[in-house]
């Protein structure tokens, strides 16, 4: 009786020593958002702290919950792919800036079609998810495709269960480019997708292995998990009139004609910009900040991780394929955060 | 502590432990409580908008806002259904043949094993269900079942693996285990000197089960099916997976839909605007409200069965 009761008191007494938290450099600075940028904000996390010993810990749970809890101040940084305008910023005490380009491309299975190999238009894209093209060889995509033989088996259409900033940017691009598509289904981060041959992956990665595995079938997804998976991206016909392949040359040819420097809070959405390379549905992911940090040091420790990966980390970008902010960009982006992220009255970075 | 044989029955550990008990009991139904509160709190401006005709309506449009959820509470209650139909007599046969038939060396590990199945986290279902179960439905299965059965429109649509059969499926692969092993306990605790009697009087092994066993422990049946139904209700990331979430009703078992559950997986997160998480809100009442009817259904008949068939469990 005696020595069990003196295991049992020294099992407990350990395990509370051993649970006690343990000294020092505590510092993880947490953010939430986006999963697209996902994979590469991991990376760089990673990167980061092999160089200097800080800890950066995003969770991606969606745009909507970046947004969310960055405004409930649980997070330092929320990252969203679906701006907030300059009113919300300001109404909310946020300070928006760009991180990372990329895009969402169209994605088939079709037996015999390779990547970059069908041609496709607005117009055709956004009449396939009203569900008003329904058969593969319809007249409309051969015309686009006069060489492939295109067989004649229903579409199924993939798109995203879930809420998320992939489907609003796509939807963003079909509603500009489709007044039906605009009225009947409308830009959002969650749409009513028309009944018929429809189905929801969820996530990027859901959407990819649907289109994976269903034959004869359509979907959207980020260009990242498109290269990843192989998938066979399409060619779109972009504003200028031309068919552009998705890639680096064709995200930052869209974002060449963006007027950055006027617009308040970086709001700037990509798609269908003018231009004979750009590609039509490239997006932005941003990273959401306060204007006012409680703690200056964690403040400076932030934007220090910022410009880092700004300045520095557009390699380790590229080689996931996403595409960095060109340079005059980055520079906007450090003088803006300089100027407007105080902590208690004085600039959090000099 | 008084240390005479009639002091210890009134002892002040027995009023400690009464007080306790009696505590978390309470304490369990204030939860349930707080959490129908909170859920009433949480739908009031969907109930106030949308009233009786969210649970009528199909449409579910986020931009303009329009939510309704018949489509969540139909494919609930098809994809429960669709698994009872294949979890429960399999389940029986199985428990049964543990206990009745199969000798030790087959037993012992085979009930093992089905306890780890029962174990295996729901995500793994549904990952196992979207990457091999899924293309082995769409390349064997869902072409036999049309080709047999292809006039009744439940089998009819596009052959894609994913849809209301392969989350029925998966569905019931999952509360199988579960159902067995209660099951099999519930045919252990049979009295033996019940079934040798019956024997003895010269009763075959299937009449024996049938009308001793079966019938000694059938509200323990009852009560493993109802716990397989509660699972099967509530689960989330299996059918999330291979439902194919589409917010719409179809006759065919291959066309894809969506659960209560696997709505709120899906939208839970990235829902911003205050209607859209009210509705969501609001189906989570749905779901709460539908379970409680089912427990109040399964006690009613519990009761029933009681009354008819006697039964010793």
């Amino acid at each position: 009786m005696k020595l069990r009761d003196l295991i049992i008191g020294l099992a407990l007494t350990g395990a509370l020593i051993f649970n006690l938290p343990l000294s020092a450099d505590d510092a993880t600075i947490n953010g939430a958002g986006a999963t697209f940028p996902n994979p590469l904000y991991m990376k760089w996390s990673a990167q980061y702290y092999q160089l200097t010993g800080v800890k950066i810990n995003y969770q991606s749970i969606g745009s909507g919950g970046g947004i969310a809890q960055i405004k409930a101040k649980t997070v330092s940084f929320g990252g969203t792919d679906e701006p907030l305008t300059a009113k919300e910023q300001d109404e909310n005490g946020l300070v928006m800036f760009p991180m990372i380009m990329g895009g969402v491309v169209p994605v088939v299975n079709i037996e015999g079609i390779k990547a970059g190999q069908m041609r496709l238009d607005g117009q055709t894209l956004a009449d396939i998810f009203l569900g008003k093209i329904s058969k593969w060889d319809d007249p409309k995509i051969k015309a686009l495709n006069p060489e492939i033989k295109l067989p004649n088996k229903p579409i199924a259409v993939v798109h995203r269960s879930d809420g998320s900033g992939t489907t609003w940017l796509y939807t963003n691009y079909l509603a500009k480019v489709s007044d039906e598509f605009s009225k009947k289904i409308g830009n959002g981060k969650s749409v009513a997708w028309p009944s018929g041959n429809f189905y929801g992956g969820k996530g990027n990665e859901g959407v990819s292995s649907y289109v994976m595995r269903l034959r004869w079938s359509i979907g959207y997804v980020e260009y990242a998990y498109a290269l990843q998976n192989k998938l066979a991206y399409v060619q779109l016909k972009n504003k200028a009139g031309k068919f552009v392949k998705p890639g680096s040359e064709s995200f930052q040819a869209a974002s060449v004609g963006a007027d950055w420097k006027n617009s308040k809070g970086f709001y700037v959405i990509l798609t269908d910009q003018l231009g004979d390379e750009s590609w039509p549905i490239t997006g932005v992911t941003y990273i959401l900040i306060h204007k006012n940090q409680p703690d200056a040091k964690v403040g400076a420790a932030l934007l220090k991780y910022f410009e880092w990966c700004l300045n520095s980390g557009g390699k380790m970008a590229e080689e996931l394929d996403y595409v960095p902010m060109p340079k005059a960009v980055t520079d906007l982006v450090m003088g803006a955060l300089k100027d407007e992220v105080k902590s208690n009255g004085s600039p959090v970075l000099k | 502590m008084e240390k005479t044989k009639k002091g210890l029955r009134y002892g002040f550990g027995d009023k400690v432990f009464k007080i306790i008990a009696v505590g978390m009991a309470a304490f369990i139904i204030l939860i349930m409580s707080g959490l129908l509160l909170e859920l009433f709190e949480g739908s009031r401006l969907s109930l106030k908008k949308f009233g009786l005709s969210f649970l009528t309506s199909s449409e579910w449009n986020p931009v303009t806002e329009n939510f309704g959820a018949l489509s969540s509470i139909y494919g609930t209650l098809v994809s429960t259904i669709i698994a009872m139909l294949i979890a429960v007599p399999l389940s029986l046969l199985i428990s049964l043949f543990l206990v009745e038939l199969a000798p030790p060396f087959i037993s012992k590990p085979a009930g093992a094993a089905i306890e780890l199945l029962a174990a295996v986290p729901s995500i793994i279902y549904g990952m196992w269900g979207l990457f091999i179960f899924a293309p082995y439905m769409s390349d064997h299965v869902q072409p036999f079942l049309t080709e047999k059965f292809g006039f009744i429109p439940l089998f009819q649509g596009p052959p894609i693996g994913i849809g209301m059969l392969s989350a029925g499926i998966i569905l019931a692969l999952m509360i199988l285990p579960f159902i067995s092993s209660v099951m099999r306990d519930v045919f252990k605790m049979v009295p033996s000197v019940l079934k040798e009697s019956a024997y003895g009087m010269g009763s075959t092994t299937w009449e024996v089960t049938r009308k001793v066993t079966i019938r000694y422990g059938i509200k323990g049946l009852i009560g493993a099916c109802f716990l397989g139904l509660g699972r099967a209700i509530g689960e989330t990331m299996a059918v999330t997976f291979v439902i194919g979430n589409k917010h719409s009703i179809s006759i065919s078992l291959f066309d894809p839909g969506n659960t209560i559950a696997s709505t709120l997986a899906n939208e839970f997160a990235e829902a911003s605007e205050p209607l859209y998480i009210s509705s969501l809100i609001h189906l989570g009442l749905v779901l709460f409200l539908m379970t409680l009817v089912v427990q109040v259904c399964a006690q009613l008949w519990l009761k029933n069965v009681q009354r008819k068939m006697g039964g010793g469990l």
